[in-house]
Formats: C-alpha cells, structure tokens, sequence
C-alpha cells in the first residue's frame, strides 16, 4: 500500500507541473486513515457516518450519495454535466443524489467554469472519480461474499453478485470501502455502454428554474446585512477631487457615504459607496451624490475613434510574425490577383441580465463568508483571501447561480469592491451593481482590427494574411506580453494549425495597440472577433479566385474533420439549393475550444435591408454529455453571433462610455431570432468545448449571405440589417 | 415611511416602506419573494415581470404607492402554487432555461398572453414578448414553449385530451 503522504505529494506536484488538479480526480484525499465526516448531510440522524470516497463523491452508511460539481453554472448546464461524468460510471441515477457546488477549496482542483472547459477538462478525471470508487465498493462486496471481483457489478446505487439474488447498497459498503486503496487506473466504460452520458436527458434543476425557486447571487439574503450600490468614475479610471454627500444623506434609509475602491486584475479605480438599509434607498441616494472627478487625459485615452485609428494605422505597418509559410510580403507584391481588406469589430458588453453582486460578511472571528455569482471559486476565494487579508482556510465561500455571465463574472473587481466595503463595515454587506454600472464600467471584449491580404492564382486561393491587431487580454489584464510576443490566445485562434487552411503562402502577425478601456475575455473570446475577418476574407478571396465559397475552403482543406464539418453543413442547410431572387446563402467555419463549428445563413433582401430566412450550425464536439445541452448551447450561440453581428457595439467619446442601458446597448429580442437548425456530428473524438464553439462562425456567414443576396460587402461590425443603404 | 397593505399571491401582507419603492424591491426585499427579478430598471428586459390585477407589469416602474387599494398582485411564486401552470410545464417539456435568471419574467408575460389570447401564432408571441430579455439566447424554445402550453390548455378546457 502506498504511503498517504508519498501520494499527497505526488498529487501537488502533478498539479503544479499541469496546471490541472483534477488530472487525478482520484486522488489520496480517499485514503485518509480515519473517513473524514461530512457533517452536512442527515445532521438529525447521528449515527450516519458521510464518506469521502474522494473529493467528489460523498456516501453516506444510509445510503444517500452526494456529487460535487466542481464547475460553477451560468447557464451551460455544468450542474447536470459534471455530476453525470462521475454518476456515469459510479453506476447511479442523477435523480437520486445531491449536487453540491463546490467551494472553492484546493482539492477540487480547478473550479473554473470557462474556454468551454467543464466537460473537455473534466471528460477522463470525473468519470476516474466515479470508476474508482464503484471499482472500490465491489471489491468490499466481493470479500464479504467471498467472490471473485469479475462476479459482482454495480447497477443504480447497489453492487450485486451475479446468478444470485444477493445485493449490498453503497451505503452499507461505503465504510469498509473507504478504507480501500483507490485504484489509480479504475477500468472506465466503453462508450457504447454509456447511460447517462450522450443521451437525452432533462435537466433537473428547470423546475426549479421555471418557479422563482433557483438562488442566485442577487437572491442572498443574510440577517443584518446592509445594502451598497457604488458611485463609479464615468470615465472608469478618474480620481475623486471631491465629494458632496449633503443631498445623499437625506435619503431616508441611507447609513452613510464612504470612499471606496475598484479593484480590477490590473488596476485601481476610485469609487464612492452609499450604505443604506435597502438597495432602492443606497440607488436613490447614490442619484442624489455629487462627485467632482478628475479625469487627467482619459478623454483622448478612452475613445474608441482614437483605438481604432490607431489600429488602422498599425495595418499600414509590419505586424510582429506569428507564423509565416513563405515569403508572403514578396509573393503579395508580385501576385497579379490580391486583395486586401480591414475588418472591424467593436468593444461589447457581456450583459448578463443579472447584474454583478455579491455579499460578504467579515465575523469578529476573524472569519469571513462570501456569497458570490463567480465562474471559479478558486480564483474567487484566492482574491477575497487577498482583499480581506484573511488566509483561505477562514473563508468559507458560497456559490449561488449565475444568472448569465458570458465571461464576465470571471472578473472580480464588483467582488473585491464589496470586500473592501464588508472589511470596513465589520457587517454583512450585499452590493449590487446597476445595469448602467455594467454597460458603462466593463471590462469588455476589445474591439479589434483585422488587417487581411491575400492572393489567387489559377483558381485557388494560395496567399493568405491575417495581421490581427488591438488591446492584448493577455497584455492588460495580467500584464502578461512582452513587447515583442504576438498575443498567444490570438494567435492560437488563428493560426493555420487552428484553421486547417493549407495555403501554399501564408503570414499571420499581430500588433498590441493599447487602451485604457478595460477588456476582458467574452464568449469565445479572440474567436468572437477574429472569425468576421479570416472567413469573411475567405470569401472574398474564393470570388476574386471564380470559386464558390465552400469549394474554395475544400481546396484547402484536407483535415478529414474538418472537411466533415462543411460537407455536414453544405448537405443540412441545402448550400447548393435554387435560391430566389434577392436570396443568399452564407457560410462559415471556425475551430475553437477544442471543436469544430459551421454555420450557415440564409438571407433575403427587405426593403433597404435584409432579413435572416434561416440559420443552421453544425458542430463537432466530439463526445458530448447531452445532446439537448449542446443544442442549447449552440441556439445561444446563434442568438449571441448575430446580436453581436447586427446590435450593440460599446463605444467611448471623452473617456465616457456612450451606452448605458438596453435602451441603449441592444440585444436580439425574440421577434428577430431567426428559425433555427442544429446538428451535432458524433464524430467520437476526445470531447471539445460547446459553450462557445457555435458563435465564431456566426457573423461571418451572415457577413457572407448578405454579401450572395446583395453585393454588398460588409467588414465592419455592428451593422443595420434593416438599412444597409 | 408608509404602511401599505398588498394582495400578493392570495396573501395579505403589510410592508412599511417609501412610496417611491418599486413594486420589484418590495417583493422582493420586503415581502421576501426573490424569484421576481431585477434587469435594467427601466422596463427594458423585463425580468421583473409581475402580474398586475392579471395583466403582465413591469414592476421596476411600478411605485408602491401608485398601486390601488385593491390590487391583485401575482408573482412567479404565486402561479403555480398548487399545481405549475401549463407555461412552467411546457418550460420543463421544451428545457427552455439555460441560466434561467429571465424566465421568471417570461413565463409571467407567456402566462398573462394565454390568458388573453389561448392560441396565439407567432406574431402574436413576437407582439407579447419581445419584452423579455434573454440574453442565453433562449428565444426558440420560449416561441415552442407558448405554443405547447397553449395546446394544453385547449385541450384541457376544451376536455379532448390529456
């Protein structure tokens, strides 16, 4: 038997080599000489002992079996996939365990819900989790029957002994097999034999969902809590001259006024808090406050006319190389048949429709409890830890639902602004963030410039350029680029390895134009912004070459995935169909995430205008947890693609955000979601992303449908679908 | 402060708060109902939808204190109390919530356009919900959802099926 400590120290040191603490969900952590007791379950029935059979997986001597998802949900159904994984194999129905949200705590390794990571990163080390202890309540059943292991299988909570009548529930083995060694390499099931896994199932918290019941983060209420909504700088980052709080303090309910602080990833921004009993009463003195701020040069920093010149002045110039195949700029002078084009896409708001909160009481215990929407716990308690200056152990943090988050609730400056207030107070606090607050405070997706050229000879496509140009992710908010490195997330979205595009000459490069505004990944990230110039671009090379456009990706493509994905989606939306008069088809293809996705649209011309007729998408994921997740999945996609297409667009004038609200800030309502279609290919390959994967393609296709219906060739994002005049 | 009496789901209740206070704080801070949520406070995404004497209401816009006497409030916890509505059904059928933090809203406004209209077609839906904010991209499903709870409710008062 392995020492408990040897194994405790391979698993740190096998985590911190990857990066990936659940790469042995089976950890040590089972093997403790005396079972650790979960206190929380059954709390009335005292002789209960509640195992840890490993991180993951809690069964307790009744019987019941607790699952933890160690993936925050915003929307993306982690709290039916990641418990399926585990469950699948562990041979037990979903309906008959309890999910409980992981805390934050190391052992569950990363708790990051994002880059479409839940069941790709949890596909092999979850369903271990669950294989090893099923592999370990047989093995006690075996001995007491004195059978052979081979003679006893698990089915729905039991392990049973074959020809025979004989059964044991986990519950009755659990104590004895928690003692067991946990097998490192647990047999895991052939795929064919799935039940859970790749099947339709509904989801078990929609009903819950559909009756008010569901908590998330605006719905925490705790016993003497006070209320804060924060007075931010309207040019994000400006410094407080003064403060007159005369007309606040009046407002019946308010506590007090108090200086407070923003703290983002990178930076610190001045912020005034009002404290009051209710929310409405601290939002109504917050509209009474008058605050003198001195913006210092923001005006010309934040505004967004000054980035993107500045980013159409970087085309003009030699980017930092990426990758080159060829000698591009000497092939592109002497090509007889180029072009080049600048595609735009702007700064976006995520805008989940509930707004940025959190709660956060500091005890007199020196203790803290946080309630707060994040996608990562981990990161969550790492920065909590860091406000507040408590060490970890001390903090016991929660995590309600996300009521949406695209991104956005990966970024805690609204968690550290109400640690900052909780720490001052010495109460509970629940801050609440307006929706003005979130349209015009960011972090957004950058805007971004793609400089593409490109040339034809002899029919084909063989030069292609992409020079990728904007604010680095990488290089703002983690401080993470060096002068002379091209963004690695940008580039890897866009390379031809990413591609699959086997241009005989081909160049992509990137510049960092800087700006104060604050960004942040958005659904799909890079992928957002980059699919509009490589597959728009694509086209218009496949026209100068006299190619439709899917054959001219064929040509240069031999990956046999890849090429899957456009005859899969050619066949599903009819590509090569008789269209009428002032129709258009438009299509697609972008790999991110670790999956494939096509989309198609089909557009007819209204007016000065178009409208969308039809969209499909096509997605590889490879193996997948729930069909009706991933289609759900990729309708959001569809519905976020062509918002971003056609709405919003966050844009800055004198450091202020022009947008505030909806009224301002569009999004797709449902009178102009267009019909819609999707296919998932089972290809079998190792599981990709789903949550974001459909949306690259997205605006491109429609880029490109306009484009067959009209002529009209569109590279700057937003546009008006009803008047492209 | 002020003391008004409100109708909330059936109940009685008594809060004590300003007269400006949305209907949407009171429910939800005073009278303890969270399921009603907060959006934009404008009336611009409606997931604060709430039914007022039957009629789907942004409650964000709706002052205490312009309430009449009498009014029947309903929220999302209050319409299918004893048995869910033929929406929430439908919701579940058709898995229409992926965050779900708006379809308290939609099913309110899909609730109160049944009651008026029991077969809407499509641009009837598109008139009465648009709305409703969904910001997941559900809008497929809440279209597929109204539908199959309007069918329910035709066949049950009309006794012809199940």
């Amino acid at each position: 038997m392995e020492n408990i400590n040897t194994s405790r120290r391979s698993f740190i040191k096998t985590t911190s080599l990857t990066g990936v603490g659940l790469i042995i969900g089976v950890s040590s952590f089972a093997r403790e000489k005396h079972p650790k007791n979960i206190s929380h379950t059954n709390p009335n029935k005292a002789t209960v002992l509640d195992l840890e059979i490993n991180p993951f997986i809690i069964i307790s001597t009744d019987g019941s079996i607790a699952l933890i998802n160690p993936r925050p949900d915003m929307g993306q159904g982690s709290t039916q996939a990641a418990p399926s994984l585990i469950a699948e194999e562990l041979e037990v129905s979903l309906d008959k365990v309890r999910l409980i949200q992981s805390d934050g705590q190391s052992k569950y390794g990363s708790q990051q819900s994002g880059g479409s990571s839940t069941v790709r990163g949890l596909w092999t080390s979850l369903r271990k989790a669950g294989a090893a202890a099923k592999e370990m309540l047989i093995e006690t059943a075996a001995k007491r029957w004195n059978a052979s292991i081979a003679d006893c299988y698990a089915n729905d909570g039991k392990i049973y002994l074959k020809n025979s009548d004989k059964s044991f529930t986990y519950g009755e083995l659990v104590d004895e097999a928690s003692k067991l060694v946990v097998p490192k390499n647990p047999k895991l099931k052939d795929p064919k034999d799935f039940k859970i896994l790749g099947k339709y199932n509904k989801r078990l918290d929609v009903p819950e969902r559909v009756t008010g019941k569901a908590v998330y983060g605006i719905d925490i209420d705790i016993p003497n809590m006070v209320y804060a909504c924060i007075q931010h700088s309207p040019a994000i980052h400006g410094k407080i001259v003064s403060i007159d709080d005369s007309e606040t303090l009046k407002v019946k309910g308010v506590l007090q006024v108090m200086k407070c602080e923003r703290q983002m990833p990178h930076r610190k921004s001045d912020a005034v808090a009002i404290i009051a009993t209710n929310w409405w009463a601290a939002l109504k003195g917050r509209k009474a406050l008058k605050v003198t701020w001195d913006n210092g040069d923001l005006a010309k920093t934040m505004s967004t006319d000054n980035y993107f010149a500045a980013t159409y002045e970087a085309a003009k110039k030699e980017g930092i190389r990426y990758e080159e195949k060829g000698d591009f700029n000497a092939k592109f002078a002497n090509a007889k048949q180029k072009l080049e084009a600048n595609y735009e896409t702007p700064f976006l708001a995520h805008a989940p429709i509930e707004p940025e909160c959190a709660v956060v009481h500091v005890k007199d215990d020196g203790t803290a409890e946080v309630w707060a929407h994040v996608q990562g716990p981990d990161g969550g308690l790492g920065d909590v830890s860091a406000a507040l200056g408590i060490s970890k152990d001390k903090i016991k943090f929660n995590v309600p639902l996300l009521g949406g988050s695209f991104g956005r609730k990966a970024y805690h400056d609204y968690l550290n602004e109400t640690c900052f207030l909780a720490k001052a107070l010495k109460k509970p606090v629940k801050m609440i963030w307006t929706r003005e607050d979130d349209i015009t405070q960011g972090p957004y997706r950058p805007g971004m410039l793609s400089h593409m050229q490109g040339f034809v000879d002899g029919g084909k496509i063989t030069g292609y350029h992409h020079h990728a140009i904007g604010e680095s992710i990488v290089g703002q908010v983690f401080n993470g680029l060096a002068p002379d490195e091209s963004d690695p997330w940008l580039s890897g979205e866009i390379s031809t390895e990413n591609s699959k595009y086997e241009f005989p000459v081909s160049k992509i490069s990137w510049t960092n134009v800087k700006t104060d505004i604050p960004i942040v990944w958005w659904r799909s990230v890079y992928a957002s912004n980059m699919g509009w110039g490589q597959e728009c671009f694509i086209d218009e090379l496949a026209q100068l070459a006299g190619k439709d456009p899917l054959e001219a990706r064929l040509d240069l493509i031999t990956d046999a995935r890849y090429r899957k994905v456009l005859e899969t989606i050619a066949e599903k939306a009819n590509w090569k169909e008789k269209l009428s008069a002032g129709q258009g088809k438009g299509l697609a293809v972008f790999a991110s995430f670790g999956s494939i996705s096509a989309c198609c649209i089909t557009v007819s011309k209204n007016g000065d205008g178009i409208k969308i007729d039809k969209v499909v998408s096509v997605l590889d994921c490879g193996y997948y947890v729930n069909p009706d997740h991933v289609k759900a999945q990729t309708e959001g996609n569809i519905v976020m693609g062509i918002t971003a297409a056609i709405k919003g667009g966050i844009t800055f004038t004198n450091g202020v955000c022009d947008q505030s609200n909806f009224h301002q800030y569009n999004v797709m309502r449902l009178n102009e979601a267009p019909k819609m279609e999707i296919h998932i290919i089972d290809s079998g390959e190792n599981p990709g992303g789903v949550g974001e994967p459909g949306l690259p393609p997205v605006a491109p296709a429609l880029g490109n449908a306009i484009f067959a219906a009209t002529g009209k060739r569109l590279r700057k994002l937003p546009f008006d679908i009803t008047n492209l005049a | 402060m002020a003391i008004f009496n409100l109708t909330v789901n059936g109940k009685k209740t008594k809060v004590d708060v300003e007269p400006d206070m949305p209907l949407l704080w009171v429910v939800r801070d005073f009278v303890g109902l969270k399921g009603t949520k907060f959006g934009c406070g404008m009336a611009m995404c409606g997931a604060c939808t709430v039914h007022v004497n039957g009629e789907a209401s942004r409650s964000c816009q709706i002052p205490v204190s312009s309430l009449a006497k009498n009014a029947k409030i309903t929220t999302i916890e209050g319409i299918g109390e004893t048995q869910l509505h033929a929406v929430q059904q439908a919701w579940i059928e058709e898995q229409v919530p992926q965050c779900g933090y708006c379809q308290s809203g939609q099913i309110m406004s899909a609730a109160a356009l049944l009651k008026t209209n029991p077969k809407p077609n499509d641009a009837d839906i598109d008139a009465a919900m648009s709305g409703n904010l969904c910001r997941c991209g559900t809008y497929d499903r809440i279209r597929k959802g109204i539908h199959r709870a309007a069918d329910s409710l035709q066949n049950t008062n009309t006794g012809s099926g199940k």
